[in-house]
């Protein structure tokens, strides 16, 4: 089932690098890190977009960007086809929420849950102290906190409670869009599934947009409406949710896939094949990024970076799927974008 | 009746561990049984603060202090365990005994090298030379994976990446081949894919070597895997015990249908579909408990879940719970999950 294309995004990114200069070593050198290389990605109203990717593969530098939080090196975001710079970043923040991976970090220890939760109606001036206070009631009861919690500090709460803080003060604005980077991933369960229904919800009740960014892959299967596959910064597999998840195509897509353990027991635990540690981020190998781990490499893999191909409404960068020297693939054609 | 042939390398019986607080004290952990099998996986899963540290922590004697640990049995290998002392306990730790952690800086010391650090162990307790504990440390090295593994032995835990520091926390598990290890958590701050490598490699060493191993985890999809026993834990008690394959397939505990309700299960629930979840919050420890610590949250709970709950066996012999009903459901309300 292919979702159709959505015609105005809400969210775009177009060809966006991001590159960090690190010293390796007391008296190194600074070298280049390029944590996002050229990636383009676009999100409708309405969707959820998975993204999904090894840890230090750029996913939170994407969400980063897309926050305004870190200008890119190259390329533009633009929201709702508005590009997104220095101006207007406080403007676009009233539209672009963040819910953070850390409960603990991301709370001031020192600030109320009240005050933290209505912090954002306040820069904004939005209502009355009262009517504040009433929008933190509210919002307090959406996210399943007791009222009695507004007065106590962060420090006080669990990592579950602290979490249902974070996303009130980001709901709070009834933003359009909410970049969740691992929103889940601290919490127990039974709490995540409480957080996961209620981000469901609040998208069905405010047509809201996510980025979901997490390593919970059945995760963010049940939740994603679009999934892409980050490696090493760069986008290597995009698709509607169903086609990737039922027929992932990129060699790190399936490797990805295979490691998800189903709660069936029985089955063992699935060995990967993924020999070879994630590259150094300061030293990219050659040719496809992936080579040197992909059980399916071929010679030109080491030497050549493969093209972006669209596949129908999957895009996917590998050898296998575009066939460089001339190959050709009927079913896959170049992207001409 | 049974004989004794296979005596358990670990028993405990009516573990009890409190934390005395300022005003009162918190019961931590309320009596809860188990035996552990050579060769045996025991997975342990349950709500966050529900005790399962703790509870690993009381058998290696790594309590904080202040805490109290009291119990009818505490056996390893017919050892007494609360009788030992504390140069017994120390001998036995990271020899028959070792435990990983999941936080692998907690106990690699960042001024040692790699290879210090596993030869250390092996030499104290082996009374090995140099030469000796150095293969070893090599050979179990690349048994866990690690290329170039005598080049290793020079390198600082800072030198490595998460995946491999923990896999040289596996290592030193290893180093005196013990018969228990005490896995907490040892995966969860990985990558699926490394996860999934490290479990793997677990699961076959604990195999290969016939050691027992406790396993600590919130992941029910680890579990399921892993697991050749499981015991759930809720509110410092263990609610359900059994093999993985009849608490996975026929849960009966309120609670463990519950949990497994919230995880969203590739093929099984459908995207998108609100996932169960158990409202409410776990109780406070503080002072004494009386009844089923569940029963606030619990949709079979009646009137008599306040006094005392029963053990109970479920379909077969080694599968039990705790519940006042006799098949973990009200009496007349409809089976299926
Ligand atoms: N401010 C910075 N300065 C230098 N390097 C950075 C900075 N922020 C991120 N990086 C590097 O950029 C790369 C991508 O980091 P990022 O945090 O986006 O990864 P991630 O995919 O979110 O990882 P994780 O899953 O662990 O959260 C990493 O190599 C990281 O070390
Ligand atoms: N040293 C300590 N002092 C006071 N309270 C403690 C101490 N260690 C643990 N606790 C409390 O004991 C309870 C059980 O803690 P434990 O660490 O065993 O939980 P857990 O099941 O391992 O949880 P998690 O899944 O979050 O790791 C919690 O309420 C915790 O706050
Ligand atoms: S391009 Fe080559 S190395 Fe890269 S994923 Fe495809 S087959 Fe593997
Ligand atoms: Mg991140
Ligand atoms: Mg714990």
């Amino acid at each position: 089932m292919t979702a159709p294309l959505p015609t105005q995004p809400v969210l775009e990114l177009d060809g966006v690098s991001k590159v960090y200069s690190v010293k390796q070593g007391l008296f190194g050198r600074r070298k280049p890190l390029r944590a996002m290389d050229e990636v383009s990605l676009s999100l409708g109203r309405g969707e959820v977009l998975g993204l999904v990717g090894e840890s230090g593969c750029g996913k939170s530098t994407l969400a980063k960007i897309l926050l305004g939080l870190e200008a890119p090196t190259a390329g533009q975001v633009r929201v709702d086809g508005e590009p997104l710079d220095g101006q207007n970043r406080r403007l676009l923040a009233r539209r672009i929420q963040p819910i953070f991976q850390d409960p603990y970090s991301s709370l001031n220890p020192r600030k109320s849950i009240k005050d933290i939760i209505s912090l954002p109606l306040r820069v904004h001036k939005i209502g009355d102290a009262a009517s504040q206070e009433n929008a933190v009631r509210e919002i307090l009861d959406v996210v399943g906190l007791p009222v009695r919690v507004m007065n106590s500090y962060p420090n006080q709460m669990s990592g579950g409670q602290r979490q249902r803080v974070a996303i009130a003060r980001a709901l709070i604005m009834k933003p359009e869009v909410v970049i969740c980077d691992e929103p889940t991933s601290a919490l127990d369960v039974s709490v995540q599934s409480q957080i996961l229904n209620l981000l469901g919800e609040l998208r069905r009740e405010f047509g809201l947009t996510y980025l979901f960014i997490s390593h919970n892959l059945a995760v963010v299967e049940h939740l994603a409406t679009r999934v892409a596959v980050m490696y090493f910064g760069r986008i290597v597999e995009e698709a509607a949710v169903g086609d990737l998840f039922d027929r992932p195509r990129h060699p790190y897509t399936q490797a990805l896939l295979a490691s998800v353990l189903t709660p069936e027991p029985g089955l063992g635990v699935p060995d990967t094949q993924l020999g070879a540690a994630y590259p150094n981020p300061i030293d990219p190998p050659p040719g496809c990024h992936f080579h040197q781990r992909c059980a399916q490499a071929m010679e030109v893999c080491s030497r050549l970076a493969p093209p972006s191909c669209l596949d129908g409404d999957r895009r996917i960068e590998c050898h296998l799927v575009s066939p460089p020297e001339g190959g050709g693939d009927a079913a896959t054609e170049l992207e001409r974008r | 009746m049974e004989t004794a042939v296979n005596d358990p390398i670990l028993k405990v019986r009516n573990l009890r561990l409190t934390i005395p607080l300022g005003a009162g004290s918190l019961n931590a952990v309320r009596g809860i049984d188990f035996d552990l099998q050579r060769g045996e996986t025991l997975c342990i899963v349950g709500e966050s603060g529900s005790g399962k540290s703790l509870t690993a922590l009381s058998i290696i004697d790594l309590l904080g202090r202040g805490i109290e640990r009291r119990a009818d049995r505490l056996e390893f290998d017919g050892i007494d365990l609360l009788k030992a002392g504390r140069s017994q306990m120390r001998s036995l730790r990271g020899d028959r005994m070792a435990m990983i952690f999941q936080e692998p800086m907690t106990s690699l010391n960042p001024a040692y090298t790699i290879g210090d650090q596993l030869v250390e162990a092996f030499r104290l307790h082996r009374k090995a030379d140099r030469a000796a504990a150095r293969a070893r440390a090599v050979e179990l090295l690349e048994k866990v994976g690690i290329t170039a593994a005598a080049s290793r032995l020079g390198q600082y835990p800072h030198q490595l990446s998460g995946g491999l520091r923990q896999r040289v926390m596996i290592a030193m598990a290893l180093m005196c081949e013990p018969e228990l290890i005490i896995a907490d958590e040892p995966t969860t701050a990985l990558d699926v894919t490394i996860q999934a490598q490290i479990l793997h490699l677990l699961a076959e060493l604990t195999r290969e070597m016939g050691v027992a191993m406790i396993l600590i985890t919130h992941d029910l999809g680890v579990v399921a895997r892993v697991a050749d026993k499981v015991a759930v834990m809720y509110a410092g008690e263990l609610v359900e015990t059994g093999t993985a394959k009849k608490v996975f397939e026929a849960p009966v505990h309120p609670y463990t249908r519950g949990l497994l309700g919230c995880i969203p299960v590739p093929g099984r629930t459908q995207r998108g579909a609100p996932l169960g979840a158990i409202p409410g919050i776990v109780p406070s420890l503080i002072s004494e408990v009386s009844g089923c610590a569940f029963r606030s949250r619990c949709a079979e709970a009646t009137e008599a879940c306040g006094a005392f709950i029963p053990h109970r066996v479920a379909s077969e012999g080694s599968h039990s719970f705790r519940c006042v009903h006799e098949s973990g459901r009200k009496a007349g309300a409809e089976a299926g999950t």
